[in-house]
C-alpha cells in the first residue's frame, strides 16, 4: 500500500547475475534508496494510528461499550496525501504527464454502485473529479480526439501541450470479477482522487473559474424552472446539474473578451519565417478546430448515450438538449424550430421535422476526429455506417493505411474524392460488365485451341514414336536480363556480407529484418482481405441489380 | 365515572338462564342436543334446528328483522337486538367508546409539574443520600480523570475547517526536485487503441473464423490483441466491455508490481550493420560456375587429390576403386580395384615423381599410375626399386610389402601394411616424407614413413587425444597434429611442442595450411570454420559459420588467396583469404562464392575438396558418387 501511495516500483538491474548472487531465477529487486526512502514518511505512523485505532473500535464493539465506541469514532484518526502528492509531482507540468490513469480510475470508479466494493464517499468524490473535470475540459476547449472503441470510450484532450488521454466505460452495470483485488484498486483511486483534487483546482484557476464549480448565474436562472420540485436533495441536485454538462460555469473574475491577446509578429527571416508560418496555420487549424460545432443547436434522442454526446459537443461550442424527462438541466424542447441536428439511433424517424438533420451518434465524433464537419449523408438513421476509424493512428511509410483513412485525408485537403470514385465505379461496373462478355468468348475460343493443340501434340506423339526414336528441337536463345542479373549479383553479394557479420550483429540484423518482414506481411494481409471484401461486396451488388432487373 | 348505560340483565336476558359450562369452546356441544346445564343441573337445549337453506333463505327474504337477529352462542337461541345495543355496535365499529358520556379529552392536570408547590407530592421524607455526593458518580469520574490524564481517553478534536483542496503547486520550485526523482522511470502509457478496436472497424480488421479460432487457442499473454475485434451496427447495440475492470487492474498491477527498466531502442538501419566488404568482382579470380563432372564411381567419393602438375586427378571412393581422370576432359584414364573402400589418397607433391599414396583398410598403397611423361615415370619406378634392405634389421611399427607381378601391373608398387585401420595419409612438401593417421584410439595413432629408405617410425611417446587429421607445414619442418579440440604443432628437427591452438569447437574434422604457413583453418563438425593467425594468438582469428551443417573438408588454393571449404549441406564456399606480410595487417577473410552442385545423400553432401595447383579451379567429391570441377 505505500508503494502503491509513493510510487515505488521494482527496477530490472543493470547485472542480474552480479545483483542475484550469481543465479538468473527471476526475482524483484527495490533500489535499497527507496526502501529507505519509504522508511522514514511520516504517514506510515498515521498508518499505524488508524491500525490501533480499529482494533480498539472492534475491541469496545467487542464489549458493548457503545460510549468508548462513539468516543473512538469521533477521534478517527486521518490522513492527508497532500504531501506525497507534492513529492511525486514536484512541478505541475509532472502532475500532468500522470494524470491518464487517474483519470481512467476515477470515471471507472464513478460508475461503480454505491454498494459494496468500495465506499460511498470514494465513489461520489470520484465522479464529483471526473465531472469537476469534464466540465474544465468543456470551459477550455481543450478536447482534441474521442474515439468510440468496444472497450469504452477514449479521450484525448490537451491540457497546458500535454495530450491526456482516458478511457470511460460504456454505462452499464459491471458485473464484478471476482478475481480482481479491490483494495489495490482502492489505494491507488485514494490517491488519484487526491491528485486529480489538487489537478482540478489549479486548472480552474488557471481558467479564472472558481473551485468549487458554479454554474454560471444566468445560466442557472434559465436552467431553474426547468427543474426544481422533482428532485429531492438540493446538493445532490447540484451535482446533477453540473454533470448534465449542459450549462457554463461561473468565472471569478468576469471574463473579458480582450483576454486573447493577439500574438506580437516578430519580424523574422527564412526558415524561422516559414516555420511561424506553419505554426501560425496550425494555430488557425486549432481554433477553427476548437469552433467545430459553433452556432449549431442538437438534440439528443433518449436512446442516444447522454453524456459522452453532451460532453463532446460541448467542448466544440455546440449546444446541446434532451428529453426534460430523460435528464436534469434540459435546455429547450424536442419541438424546437432552431434545432439544426437531431442525433437518434433508431433504424426510423417516426415523424420528421423539417429543417434539420437526423444523424447517427457516429457522425458527431467521425467529425470531431476529422476536424471538419462531416457530409451528413453517410450518416442518416438506418444506413450502413462507414467505419470508425482511430483518430490515434498515424500511418508510416509501409503501413497500411484503410481507404477510408484516405477518403478522409484527401476530404481535409479539401478535395472531393467521393464523385470522382462514384463515377469510376460505375464506369468500372460497366466496363466490367463489357469485359465479363468477352472474357467468357475468350475463354470459349482459348478452351478450343487449347484442345486443338492438344490434339495435334497427341497426334505428334504417336507419329514420332513410330517413326523417329529421337527429335532434335530448336533451341532457344536464353535472354539475358541485364537488370535481373545485376540485381541476383547484388542480391548475392549482400548475402556473403551478411555472412561475414559477427554474431550479435548478425542477430540483431535478423531480428530486424524480422520486425520489418512482419510489418510487410501484416499489411498486406489486411489490404488482401479489404479486396476480397470489397469484391464480394460488388458482387452481392450486382446480383441485386440483377435481381432488380428481372 | 357515570353509571352504566345498560343493566346487564337489560342487555342479556338470556344471561339469566345462566349456563354453567363456563368459558370453553362451545363447539364441544356440537355433536349433542344441549349446550350445557343450567344452576339448577338441568340440561339447556338447543332450539330445533329444521330449517333447511331454503327456509334460511326465505326467512332472510321475508324476516325484516333478519339482519338484526344474532345467535346466541350460549343458548342457541336467536336474539333480536335493541336499538340500544344496535347503537353500541355502530360506535365500536367507528371506533369510539362505548360510553357515550365518557370524554376522552378531559384537561390534562400535571401533578409533577415545573412548578414548585408549597406541599410535596408524596408524603416520603428526603432521602440521605439525596444531600450527600454520590459515591458511584466520584467513582466514575475519578476513572474518567485518571484516563485523561494518562492519555487514554483524547479530548474530542476541534474541526478543522481546511478545505481539502488548495493550490498545492504555488511555490513551485524546480530545484527541491529530489534526486530520487532523477532515477524515475516514468511508467510507460497505455498504448493508444488502432482501428481494429473501434466499434465498428473497417472490415478487414475483423477477424475471419480461423483466425478467431487461433487467437482463441492462444495463451491470453500471447496474444497479439488482448480483444476480439467486433463489429455492431449501431453505437446502441454496443454492450459493456466485460474485462473492462480487469484491465484497469492489471494496469494497477503493472505500474506497482512491474519492474522498471530503461532499454535502449536499438535505432540502427539495417543496411548500417552489414560489414563493408570489397566486392566479389574485384577479387577475381575464383571459381564461380561448374564447369565438369567426373562420373563413374558407383559409391560416395571420399577423398580426390590432384597431381603437381594439374594435370591429372585421382579420386578415391567407397566402392573399393582409385580413379584416375584427365582433367581436361574428365575421362576416367586408370581404373584401380583395391578391394575395399579408400579413406585416403595423396598425390605426391614432388613435380619429379609420379606416386600417388592411398589409405586402404588397414594398408597404405603406394602407387605410380603410370601417367604423363614416360620418362619420369621410370624414374619414380627406380627409386623405389632401388632401396636395398639395410644389414641390421630395424623393428618397424610396419611392414613394407612389395606388390605382387599383378598388382604391378595396375599400378601398385608397395603395400605398407599397418596394424590398425588407416584414416589419413599425407606428403611432405619434398615428397619424400609421409604421414599416416591409424584409427587407433588410445594407442598409436601417427605414423611418419620415409618411401626411399621404406622406413618408419612413430614420433610421439604418448598419443596426444583422439587424432584427427596431420599435415607437414610446407615451409619450416612442423608437424600439426589435430586432436579433437585442439591443433598441436611440433617442431620436428627439436623434437618438441611448439604451440596448442584451441579451436573453440566440439569436434574438428579437417585442416588446411597456408602455403605462407602462418595461418592454418580447421573446420570442424559443428559447422565453423576456424581461422588461426599462428603470429597472432593461439585462439582462432575468426570463427566464420558459413554452413549450416557439418564441414568435411577445408582447402588452400596453392598461388591465390582463395580457400575453401566442403560441407554436408551439399555447398562449397569459396573465400578470399588475403594474407598480408605486414604483421600489422590483419587477414582479410571475404566469401567469395557459394558452389552448389552436389545433392545430398545419405546425410552426406560434399566430402573432400582441393584446388588445381595452377587454375584458379576447384574439384570437389561428393556422396553423389560424383567429382566436380568448378572454374
Amino acid at each position: 500500500r505505500l508503494c502503491i501511495l509513493k510510487g515505488i516500483y521494482p527496477h530490472e538491474p543493470k547485472h542480474k547475475k552480479k545483483v542475484n548472487k550469481g543465479s538468473t531465477a527471476p526475482r524483484t529487486f527495490y533500489l535499497l534508496k527507496d526502501i529507505k526512502f519509504l522508511l522514514h514518511e511520516p504517514i506510515v505512523n498515521k498508518f499505524r494510528e488508524y491500525k490501533v485505532f480499529v482494533r480498539k473500535l472492534r475491541k469496545a464493539y467487542g464489549k458493548s461499550e457503545w460510549g468508548t465506541v462513539e468516543r473512538l469514532k469521533d477521534n478517527k484518526p486521518t490522513y492527508k496525501l497532500d504531501h506525497i502528492v507534492k513529492e511525486r509531482y514536484p512541478t505541475f507540468i509532472d502532475a500532468l504527464r500522470d494524470l491518464d490513469d487517474a483519470l481512467s480510475m476515477c470515471f471507472l470508479f464513478s460508475t461503480f454502485p454505491r454498494t459494496g466494493k468500495c465506499h460511498v464517499q470514494t465513489i461520489q468524490l470520484c465522479r464529483r473529479l471526473a465531472v469537476e473535470f469534464q466540465n474544465y475540459v468543456i470551459a477550455s476547449r481543450s478536447l482534441r480526439k474521442v474515439f468510440l472503441s468496444i472497450k469504452g470510450i477514449y479521450y484525448q484532450a490537451e491540457v497546458l501541450g500535454q495530450p491526456i488521454t482516458w478511457i470511460t466505460p460504456y454505462t452499464f452495470s459491471h458485473d464484478h470479477p471476482t478475481d480482481v483485488d479491490y483494495r489495490v484498486m482502492a489505494t491507488f483511486t485514494e490517491f488519484y482522487t487526491t491528485l486529480l483534487g489538487f489537478v482540478n483546482f489549479r486548472l480552474y484557476q488557471s481558467l479564472n473559474l472558481l473551485y468549487p464549480p458554479k454554474i454560471d448565474s444566468q445560466a442557472e436562472d434559465e436552467l431553474k424552472p426547468a427543474e426544481g420540485k422533482e428532485y429531492a436533495m438540493d446538493s445532490e441536485s447540484y451535482l446533477e446539474r453540473l454533470s448534465a454538462l449542459s450549462a457554463s460555469l461561473a468565472r471569478a473574475v468576469a471574463p473579458t473578451h480582450e483576454d486573447e491577446v493577439e500574438m506580437d509578429e516578430f519580424p523574422v527571416e527564412g526558415e524561422t519565417a516559414e516555420l511561424m508560418d506553419a505554426k501560425k496555420k496550425e494555430q488557425e487549424a486549432l481554433e477553427k478546430h476548437k469552433k467545430l460545432f459553433e452556432g449549431l443547436r442538437f438534440f439528443l434522442n433518449r436512446e442516444v448515450p447522454r453524456e459522452p454526446l453532451a460532453f463532446v459537443i460541448r467542448c466544440f461550442g455546440g449546444q446541446v438538449s434532451w428529453d426534460k424527462s430523460l435528464c436534469i438541466g434540459a435546455t429547450y424542447d424536442a419541438t424546437d424550430p432552431s434545432i439544426t441536428h437531431h442525433i437518434i439511433d433508431r433504424p426510423r424517424v417516426d415523424k420528421q421535422v423539417v429543417g434539420r438533420y437526423y444523424l447517427q451518434p457516429q457522425w458527431v465524433f467521425d467529425s470531431v476526429n476529422a476536424k471538419l464537419c462531416l457530409p451528413v449523408a453517410d450518416y442518416f438513421p438506418g444506413l450502413l455506417l462507414p467505419p470508425h476509424l482511430s483518430p490515434f493512428v498515424t500511418e508510416k511509410e509501409g503501413d497500411y493505411v484503410p481507404p477510408e483513412k484516405l477518403k478522409l485525408l484527401a476530404l481535409q485537403r479539401g478535395e472531393n474524392p467521393d464523385e470522382e470514385s462514384e463515377e469510376e465505379e460505375e464506369e468500372e461496373e460497366e466496363e466490367e460488365g463489357d469485359n465479363d462478355k468477352e472474357e467468357e468468348e475468350e475463354e470459349d475460343e482459348s478452351e478450343k485451341e487449347e484442345e486443338m493443340k492438344l490434339q495435334k501434340m497427341e497426334e505428334q506423339k504417336t507419329q514420332s514414336n513410330k517413326v523417329l526414336p529421337v527429335k532434335v528441337t530448336a533451341g532457344k536463345v536464353r535472354v539475358e536480363d541485364k537488370q535481373r542479373l545485376e540485381q541476383e549479383q547484388q542480391s548475392e553479394e549482400k548475402r556473403l556480407a551478411i555472412m561475414m557479420m559477427k554474431k550479435r550483429e548478425k542477430y540483431l540484423y535478423k531480428k530486424i529484418m524480422f520486425g520489418k518482414k512482419r510489418k510487410i506481411r501484416e499489411a498486406n494481409k489486411l489490404a488482401e482481405k479489404r479486396k476480397a471484401h470489397d469484391a464480394a461486396l460488388k458482387e452481392q451488388k450486382k446480383k441485386s441489380k440483377k435481381a432488380q432487373q428481372v | 365515572p357515570s353509571p352504566h348505560p345498560f343493566p346487564s340483565r337489560c342487555v342479556f336476558p338470556s344471561q339469566d338462564i345462566r349456563n354453567t359450562v363456563g368459558n370453553i369452546p362451545m363447539e364441544w356441544y356440537q355433536d349433542f342436543p344441549h349446550v350445557g346445564y343450567d344452576l339448577d343441573g338441568r340440561r339447556i337445549f338447543k332450539p330445533l334446528r329444521s330449517k333447511d337453506e331454503l327456509d334460511l333463505f326465505l326467512e332472510k327474504m321475508e324476516n325484516p328483522e333478519y339482519w338484526r337477529t344474532v345467535q346466541d352462542p350460549q343458548t342457541g337461541a336467536d336474539v333480536r337486538l335493541s336499538e340500544e345495543q344496535l347503537e353500541l355496535v355502530r360506535r365500536l365499529q367507528r371506533g369510539h367508546f362505548g360510553d357515550v358520556n365518557f370524554n376522552p379529552y378531559e384537561p390534562a392536570v400535571d401533578f409533577f409539574s415545573h412548578e414548585v408547590r408549597i406541599h410535596p407530592v408524596t408524603n416520603r421524607p428526603a432521602d440521605k443520600r439525596s444531600f450527600i455526593p454520590s459515591l458511584v458518580e466520584k467513582e466514575k469520574v475519578s476513572k474518567l480523570v485518571h484516563a485523561i490524564k494518562m492519555g487514554w481517553i483524547q479530548p474530542r478534536k476541534p474541526k478543522e475547517n481546511v478545505p481539502t483542496f488548495y493550490d498545492l503547486w504555488a511555490q513551485e520550485d524546480p530545484n527541491s526536485i529530489l534526486g530520487r526523482h532523477k532515477m524515475h522511470v516514468p511508467a510507460p502509457k497505455i498504448p493508444l487503441p488502432g482501428h481494429a478496436e473501434s466499434y465498428n472497424p473497417p472490415p478487414e480488421f475483423l477477424l475471419s473464423p480461423e483466425e478467431e479460432l487461433s487467437w482463441e487457442q492462444q495463451e491470453p499473454s500471447e496474444r497479439r490483441l488482448n480483444f476480439l475485434p467486433r463489429r455492431f451496427r449501431s453505437l446502441r447495440a454496443v454492450p459493456a466491455y466485460p474485462r473492462f475492470i480487469h484491465e484497469r487492474f492489471e494496469r494497477c498491477l503493472d505500474l506497482y508490481l512491474c519492474p522498471r527498466q530503461r532499454k535502449m531502442r536499438v535505432n540502427v538501419d539495417p543496411e548500417d550493420l552489414i560489414p563493408k566488404l570489397p566486392k566479389p568482382r574485384d577479387l577475381q579470380p575464383f571459381p564461380t560456375t561448374q564447369a565438369l563432372i567426373y562420373r563413374g564411381h558407383s559409391s560416395l567419393v571420399r577423398t580426390l587429390s590432384v597431381s603437381p602438375s594439374g594435370q591429372w586427378l585421382v579420386s578415391g571412393s567407397d566402392d573399393g576403386t582409385l580413379r584416375f581422370w584427365e582433367v581436361i576432359s574428365a575421362r576416367c584414364l586408370r581404373t584401380v580395384p583395391v578391394g575395399s573402400a579408400v579413406k585416403s589418397v595423396a598425390w605426391n607433391p614432388n613435380p619429379n615423381v609420379c606416386l600417388v599414396a592411398a589409405a586402404v583398410e588397414e594398408q597404405v598403397l603406394l602407387l605410380n599410375p603410370g601417367l604423363g611423361d614416360r620418362l619420369l615415370v621410370a624414374g619414380t619406378d627406380q627409386l623405389l626399386d632401388s632401396w636395398e634392405a639395410p644389414q641390421e634389421q630395424r623393428v618397424q611399427p610396419v611392414r613394407w610389402i612389395p606388390a605382387s607381378p599383378e598388382e604391378r601391373a595396375t599400378g601398385i608398387r608397395l603395400r605398407v601394411q599397418h596394424d590398425k585401420p588407416v584414416t589419413q595419409v599425407t606428403w611432405h612438401a619434398k615428397g619424400d616424407y609421409w604421414a599416416s593417421v591409424l584409427r587407433n584410439p588410445g594407442g598409436r595413432q601417427v605414423l611418419i614413413h620415409q618411401s626411399s629408405r621404406r622406413w618408419s617410425q612413430d614420433p610421439f611417446r604418448k598419443s596426444p587425444g583422439m587424432i584427427q587429421c596431420v599435415q607437414f607445414h610446407p615451409i619450416r619442418p612442423y608437424f600439426l597434429v589435430a586432436s579433437q579440440r585442439s591443433v598441436r604443432i611440433y617442431n620436428l628437427l627439436r623434437q618438441e611442442l611448439t604451440k596448442k591452438l584451441q579451436s573453440n569447437c566440439q569436434w574438428i574434422s579437417s585442416m588446411a595450411v597456408h602455403p605462407g604457413g602462418d595461418n592454418v583453418i580447421c573446420g570442424s563438425y559443428d559447422s565453423k570454420l576456424a581461422w588461426f593467425d599462428l603470429d597472432l594468438s593461439t585462439r582462432p582469428y575468426r570463427l566464420l559459420r558459413h554452413h549450416r551443417r557439418a564441414l568435411r573438408a577445408v582447402s588452400f588454393h596453392r598461388r591465390y588467396p582463395l580457400f575453401a571449404s566442403a560441407s554436408d549441406d551439399g555447398t562449397v564456399i569459396v573465400c578470399h583469404g588475403m594474407v598480408y606480410n605486414d604483421l600489422l595487417q590483419n587477414a582479410l577473410l571475404v566469401p567469395l562464392k557459394v558452389l552448389k552442385g552436389h545433392a545430398p545423400t545419405l546425410d552426406l553432401g560434399v566430402l573432400d575438396v582441393a584446388f588445381h595447383p595452377q587454375q584458379p579451379w576447384l574439384f570437389s567429391s561428393g556422396a553423389d558418387g560424383t567429382v566436380r570441377l568448378y572454374t
